[in-house]
């Protein structure tokens, strides 16, 4: 008896309103600036969206079986990077029992940020609405925290986000001090750094060890750790190399060089001070946020806001990132201050686009809008750095996202609210 | 001889006197710009004479003797920016010693030589709140500033004009601090709310009493005991009074509600709610019963009472009619609440006018000082900034700074080091790698660290 009503009562059930979800299929972007960034603009441009991939791009792309999307007076975008952040790796700042990205230890590159991407955050259609589509995983903690991932936000395992990008993550040690907090004497400072760099070069030296015995086919003990620090060994993968304070930068490329390995340098706060020697080691930066005060009180106030600016200028490949969580959607507002304060808009566009995807060996399908890659792209009603801009459309690998989230879902709510004061 | 020291001190004291709370005032004359002056619409091709730190005139083709011009073709002035809930330039935040301390004085560890001072001028803001921290249900009485920076004397930098203000707060840190920190009330909103209701309680009989005291002394012959002094409890009857406007740190709707229905009881209409991230979800209640409402423009999810927040707040307030800001509560936003103003374009797409509202005339209104600043009118106090593009864009840069007519940031002047105080036992300067925010929670973190690790970053 049971089992006959209960096909009756779920057809029964009724709920209000659609649930949109994120869409394949073949779509044809008409009469916009198509803003390449490799290849200049094209105006009145069409862009040909199929299986994922961009078909075509330029003017008069006939339409065939494809949705059409009319652009007319806006702009086509390739999605934009942010060169690190914890999005997906964290829901809540404060609850412990949310936070994915600090493990325990000092030694854990092991540890693989993928793995603890939430596909399901609420801070991801939080984000790509914003035109910024693809994110860098980044844990934190000890010297070698993990393993960060590139991620693009839509999919709902890790591996569907997956963005074809990994790193290992050193938090080179530092000589300056962590906060205002930091009571240390100068003489505990530098005692610190240099028992930390010693410490550094140990592990380092094991990892070498680790694997000249593996590449001596040499039976080795279970050492994740290792095995994983021996893939930034071989240049499997790249170091990305969290350093800020301008000695400390020094002492990294001098370290980095003499140890031959693969590696992007990261944060980079001071970078502007030794511009010229990070240019002249020819190592990539991911640099940023600028929206941050400098690092010393001595500074120009806008030191933070020049710094990649001033990095560009000296021949430093320069990329923004945002270093966030919950708000990735600022970066691109840390790469219109970056434009603002020397950078240039054209520069600071490519910061946050193809070089990117370059420092990301990504490259060949990702950056920018050219046929063969990746339908990864946004359309505005303007520049994306501006505030005042609304971002209409997102498309990620051929998917166009729903433009919706929670913030928008309760603007919808609550604008006009019902019942209203009174009831 | 004495005599004479004391004709000397008399002599010192007159010569003295004229120089004891008077700050400088400034005279200037901008010509050509773009006037945005926010209460009277955006004026194009127009000068701005300051005589004596007052804008005396606004208009074309306006001439004036011995007086600094500046041509500002091409450029937008706006009025000084106004950041309604801040932390620059204060030693302490957070008396975290009781549910109530309403006898503290953020007005009594106001430090000038703060770099912050000087960092928000150049981001255009010309006055901040500077507010006690968020760890009481009732904390510390707040000090308007105006950023006079150069002085060495904390009182120059305070606005005498402004009405006093006082922090409250709801919600997770009060409740952490004290119940879960210290195992007494407040533990819960439940109890926030009682703490407050019973301060308020206790106010009205501590006024009680001291009346009863007064009209005993008119008996004849009566010698009546008087009442003890108590500063707490006389703070809280001045806010009964109406003398004392209320800045409550506030998040959740369902406190936000509970704090408005409790002031109503007690007659209190100067409140404003501060952070009140979800202030949509009680918009038509906050435009009803409230001064307003002072937010962040996008910060969410840095803990669990800001998660279910929008960062269209601001623009849902807005249009429910609450007067309502955008703050900074932090030494870095607070160099670009032009840029967090202009987000509410992005977010609900306010009107320029709308926009630059919520930095200007209308935290001058929830600081009860909109009569003297807050926009670019005549007989106000010149309090101006120079910007070199629209100040919603995010490309525009602050190109000068006045306070009172005088000039605090000139952007060809700058001199990189800004600093008017050095330590000269400070051999290396320290690098700040994470610098520290000034923010609410400041001085209590230690209530909120975890496996030695500090889980907020934001600790708003």
């Amino acid at each position: 008896m049971a089992l006959v009503l209960l096909p009756m009562i779920a057809q029964a059930q009724q709920f209000d309103g659609e649930f949109i979800k994120p869409r394949n299929g073949k779509f044809l972007l008409q009469n916009a600036t198509v803003v390449t960034v490799t290849k200049g603009n094209i105006q009145n441009g069409s862009v040909l969206i199929v299986n994922g991939k961009i078909e075509a791009v330029g003017t008069n792309i006939p339409a065939g079986d494809a949705e059409v999307i009319d652009c007319t007076g806006q702009f086509i975008y390739p999605g934009l990077f942010d060169g690190g952040g914890r999005l997906g790796l964290v829901e809540v700042n404060s609850v412990p029992e949310t936070q994915d990205f600090s493990e325990i230890g000092n030694v854990t590159p092991n540890m693989q940020a993928l793995v603890a991407v939430n596909p399901n955050s609420e801070a991801i259609p939080v984000t790509r609405v914003s035109g910024v589509t693809t994110t860098l995983a980044n844990p934190s903690g000890g010297i070698f925290p993990g393993t960060a991932a590139l991620i693009n936000l839509n999919g709902y395992t890790p591996d569907q986000m997956y963005a074809g990008f990994k790193g290992i993550i050193l938090n080179f040690p530092t000589s300056a001090r962590r906060s205002t907090w930091d009571r240390r004497s100068e003489e505990e400072v530098k005692k610190d750094a240099e028992r930390a760099q010693k410490n550094l070069n140990d592990i380092w030296e094991r990892a070498v060890k680790y694997q000249s015995m593996k590449a001596a086919k040499a039976e080795l003990d279970y050492y994740p750790e290792m095995e994983q620090l021996a893939k930034a060994v071989t240049g499997e993968l790249p170091l990305l190399v969290e350093v800020n304070a301008a000695s400390d930068i020094e002492v990294a490329i001098k370290w980095i060089q003499d140890k031959g390995v693969k590696a992007i340098l990261t944060g980079v706060a001071e970078g502007w001070r030794v511009a010229d020697k990070i240019a002249a080691s020819g190592l990539p930066v991911i640099t940023g946020p600028m929206l941050s005060i400098p690092t010393r009180q001595s500074d120009r106030y806008d030191a933070a806001y020049t710094n990649p600016g001033k990095m560009a200028k000296a021949g430093v490949k320069v990329v923004i990132r945002s270093n966030d969580a919950e708000n990735t959607r600022n970066l691109p507002f840390n790469a219109g201050f970056a434009a603002a304060y020397g950078m240039g808009k054209e520069e600071a566009l490519k910061a946050v686009t193809i070089n990117a995807a370059e420092v990301f060996g990504i490259a060949d399908r990702r950056g920018s809008i050219e046929a063969g890659k990746d339908a990864t792209l946004f359309v505005s009603s303007g520049d994306p750095f501006e505030t005042r801009t609304q971002i209409i459309h997102v498309f990620i690998d051929g998917y166009r996202v729903p433009m919706s989230n929670r913030h928008i879902k309760l603007y919808q709510e609550f604008l006009e609210r019902s019942p209203g004061l009174e009831k | 001889m004495k005599k004479l020291n004391y004709i000397i001190a008399a002599f010192l004291v007159m010569v003295w006197m004229p120089s004891m709370g008077q700050t400088p005032k400034g005279s200037v004359l901008i010509k050509n710009a773009t006037v945005i002056t926010i209460t009277q619409g955006t004026l194009e091709d127009t000068d701005i004479l300051v005589e004596n730190g007052i804008i005396k005139k606004i208009g074309k083709g306006l001439t004036a003797n011995n007086v600094t011009t500046i041509d500002a073709k091409g450029k937008y002035v706006m009025p000084g920016i106004i950041d309604a809930h801040s932390h620059v330039a204060l030693d302490a935040v957070n008396e975290a010693t009781a549910p109530i301390t309403s006898e503290v004085q953020m007005a009594d560890v106001v430090d000038p030589y703060d770099i912050g001072l000087y960092r928000a001028l150049a981001g255009g803001v010309t006055i901040s709140h500077a507010m006690h921290g968020s760890a009481n249900a009732i904390g510390g009485q707040n000090i308007t500033l105006k950023h006079r920076y150069g002085t060495f004397n904390p009182e120059d930098l305070f606005m005498k004009e402004a009405p006093r203000t006082i922090k409250f707060a709801l919600g997770e840190n009060p409740t952490r601090v004290h119940g879960r920190g210290k195992n007494i009330q407040p533990r819960t909103r439940m109890g926030v709310e009682a703490v407050i209701r019973n301060g308020f309680n206790e106010a009205l009989q501590y006024k009680k009493a001291w009346e009863t005291y007064e009209s005993a002394l008119k008996q004849k012959g009566a010698t009546p005991i008087p009442p003890k002094n108590d500063a707490r409890l006389q703070t809280l009857v001045d806010i009964l009074d109406g003398k004392v406007i209320i800045h409550c740190h506030s998040y959740r709707a369902d406190e936000i509600y509970a704090l408005i229905n409790t002031c109503r009881d007690f007659g209190i209409t100067n409140i404003v709610f501060s952070h009140v991230n979800e202030g949509f979800k009680v918009a038509p209640e906050l435009a009803e019963y409230t001064m307003g409402a002072s937010v962040f423009a996008d910060w969410w999810a840095y803990k669990f009472e800001v998660y279910y927040s929008t960062a269209y707040n601001a623009a849902i307030l807005t249009e429910n009619g609450v007067i309502t800001s955008i703050n900074s509560d932090s030494g870095e936003l607070i160099r670009h609440l032009y840029h967090e103003a202009g987000k509410t374009q992005r977010y609900g797409q306010l009107s320029d006018e709308q926009a630059l509202a919520l930095i200007t005339i209308n935290p001058a209104k929830q600081l009860g000082i909109a009569d003297k600043v807050g926009s670019i009118e005549e007989g106000k106090q010149g309090d101006l900034v120079i910007f070199n593009d629209h100040p919603l864009s995010v490309y525009a840069i602050p190109q000068m700074t006045f306070v009172d007519g005088v000039k605090y940031f000139d952007l060809n002047e700058d001199q990189n080091d800004m600093r008017i105080r050095v330590s000269a036992n400070e051999m290396v300067e320290p690098i700040f790698l994470k610098e520290h925010d000034h923010n609410c929670m400041h001085g209590v973190d230690f209530f909120f660290t975890n496996f030695g690790r500090n889980l907020f970053e934001h600790s708003h």
